[in-house]
């Protein structure tokens, strides 16, 4: 394999991974604070459905993306037909299936981070004159900041490993939605020596940038955790 | 004036509390479960009771009948909790001035921050101050939201002794200089005496009591629930002289003198005493020949007879009410009864810094 080949892998997962990030942290910043602050009439079922894709099978959460978005899903049919875009077997698709599998990772990090604010810094910031949408702003948001860092990076590593979901809903087209791990599957299932050495190789980078991710969400935090 | 009526159950317990106050500082005063901070957090608006009312000069808060409940950032209302609750990731500066409503060049501004001392601190994180140095920020930040009605929850009980006098003092001072009414939550009746004139008094979520802080010291029904090792009753009395030699001070009220270690205060300054009830011993006669200072005459009044070896009785002394505290056994062999003449010893070294409040 070249470096091309190899950069253009990495690359793709990387975006993938990048975007999906963006795509789920709106939402995810959203359920966490209802999560962690408010009780309300079927609140343990909401809470199973967000964590669901920890623990259903990826490769239903996959065909389910399928079923839905697919372009005679009833979500995906309604895209094509209004706006033309088309998210199955694209590497949009990919960013939305990892998005998923990595949400309730994302939303655990976020809701813990805000559980540990005192509620009473918020009613201290209320009783001086801020609105409540100031208050998310300029008392909750930086203080679950190391939350929702932590949650990202994690989301990210999540994404950079997505499999099942991801062949099941978008394929594994190379330069389209081969990400690392489906290039690892792939070259795994050549025969010989160079596919199996490129397989390692691919291997390799792979826990570097899990590595490197993990070291930056370590010095992120450090670097923003304000209540330390 | 504040009009407080709300009622609330949660569980068990039930808070069902109603007082009117007008005084520069209110005490609410119980033991700690007792419903004080529910009244805050109401009056607040950060919590909001099942029913009730509650109004400020006039403007309402809370109406519960009438479906009335403004929100707690247009309330005006400063509110310092318990443990100052700075925002952890604004260094002192942006604390103070987080409310936006006095810009920090303003003499106002520029007042409150010297007179709590703060003016060293402004570039320091909350994680680097003190629990004084914490408290009087969170007292800034509040005022500096200028507010018509500043609470105070507990503003002194996670601090030691020396931070407790320092936070009191400033207290003192902004109750004397910045003139905003104040609700303080307390369960010292020592804070209580020191700073405020009209006092609350909680028992299970209920009003057990309200008025001026004399009258309800000097009543002897209520000396459980104000602490019965505490109790006691305060004088308002005046500065007459220092005796700079012996350091102490003379004070004069209606009832006669008082001798007391010496306090900081010039002639013609009103104080507040307070004699706790096991401090006062009583006798027939005037005694003389004796190291006691206090030897006030007046006329016993009640006697609280409880099981067990105390009894409080009361006395009026001119126009003060006093408490003393004696064995049932001297009860019996003085024969004391309600009119009769007595005079109240009280020993000058009874008398400390934490006994006396600058009315």
């Amino acid at each position: 394999m070249d470096n091309d080949a190899l950069l253009q892998i990495v690359g793709l997962s990387m975006k993938v991974a990048f975007c999906s990030v963006l795509l789920s942290l709106p939402l995810a910043m959203i359920i966490a604070y209802v999560l962690a602050r408010y009780d309300f009439p079927g609140k343990t079922i909401f809470d199973a459905i967000v964590h669901l894709p920890l623990v259903l099978p990826p490769v239903v959460i996959g065909f389910a993306l399928l079923l839905t978005l697919g372009r005679n899903g009833p979500i995906g049919s309604l895209l094509h037909d209004w706006f033309g875009i088309v998210v199955a077997f694209k590497w949009t698709g990919a960013a939305i299936a990892s998005a998923i599998m990595g949400f309730p990772l994302m939303v655990r990090a976020i809701r813990l981070s805000v559980m540990a604010i005192d509620r009473r810094i918020e009613h201290a910031a209320r009783t001086l004159g801020a609105s409540p949408l100031r208050v998310l702003v300029s008392v909750v948001l930086p203080l679950a900041l190391p939350g929702i860092i932590t949650g990202s990076v994690l989301s990210f590593a999540r994404s950079l490993g997505e499999f099942g979901a991801t062949i099941t809903f978008v394929s594994n087209i190379p330069g389209q939605t081969q990400t690392l791990p489906l290039a690892i599957y792939t070259a795994t299932q050549v025969p010989g020596d160079e596919a199996q050495i490129q397989a390692i190789w691919l291997s390799l980078v792979a826990v570097a940038l899990s590595v490197a991710a993990l070291a930056a969400s370590e010095w992120l935090s450090r670097r923003y955790n304000t209540n330390a | 004036m504040l009009e407080v009526a709300i009622q609330h159950r949660l569980g068990a317990f039930a808070l069902d509390a109603t007082f009117v106050t007008t005084a520069r500082i209110t005490a609410l005063f119980g033991r700690s479960g007792c419903g004080k901070t529910s009244i805050l957090n109401a009056i607040a608006g950060v919590s909001r009771p099942q029913s009730g009312r509650i109004a400020l000069n006039g403007r309402v808060f809370l109406d519960v009948a009438q479906n009335v409940c403004l929100s707690p950032n247009v309330r005006d209302i400063g509110y310092v909790f318990q443990q100052g609750l700075l925002f952890p990731h604004l260094n002192v500066a942006d604390n103070l001035f987080f409310s936006k409503r006095l810009s920090e060049d303003t003499p106002q501004a520029r007042r409150l921050i010297e007179l709590l001392g703060l003016g060293a601190l402004l570039k320091r994180r909350p994680r680097d101050l003190s629990g004084g140095e914490t408290q009087r920020v969170a007292i800034g930040r509040a005022l500096l939201s200028n507010p018509s009605l500043l609470l105070l929850d507990e503003p002194l009980a996670s601090l030691d002794a020396q931070r407790k006098h320092e936070v009191l003092t400033h207290i003192e001072q902004l109750r004397d200089e910045v003139g905003i009414p104040i609700v303080m939550v307390s369960h010292s009746i020592d804070e209580v005496i020191r700073l405020a004139e009209h006092m609350v008094l909680l028992e299970d979520g209920r009003v057990k009591a309200a008025g001026a802080v004399d009258e309800l010291l000097a009543r002897l029904d209520l000396a459980p629930a104000t602490g019965r090792h505490e109790a006691g009753a305060v004088i308002d009395a005046e500065v007459a002289s220092h005796d700079v030699e012996h350091a102490v001070t003379l004070l004069r009220f209606d009832g006669g003198e008082l001798t007391i270690p010496r306090v900081v205060a010039s002639p013609g300054h009103r104080l507040r005493v307070r004699l706790r009830a096991r401090d006062v011993s009583l006798a027939l006669q005037r005694p003389v020949d004796i190291s006691i200072n206090n030897i006030l005459e007046g006329t016993l009044l009640e006697i609280r007879d409880e099981v067990g070896a105390i009894v409080d009785v009361s006395l009026r002394v001119g126009e003060a009410r006093i408490l003393a505290r004696v064995t049932r056994l001297s009860l019996g062999r003085l024969r004391l009864q309600p009119g009769q003449r007595v005079y109240a010893l009280v020993k000058a070294v009874s008398i400390d810094r934490h006994s006396v409040g600058y009315a």
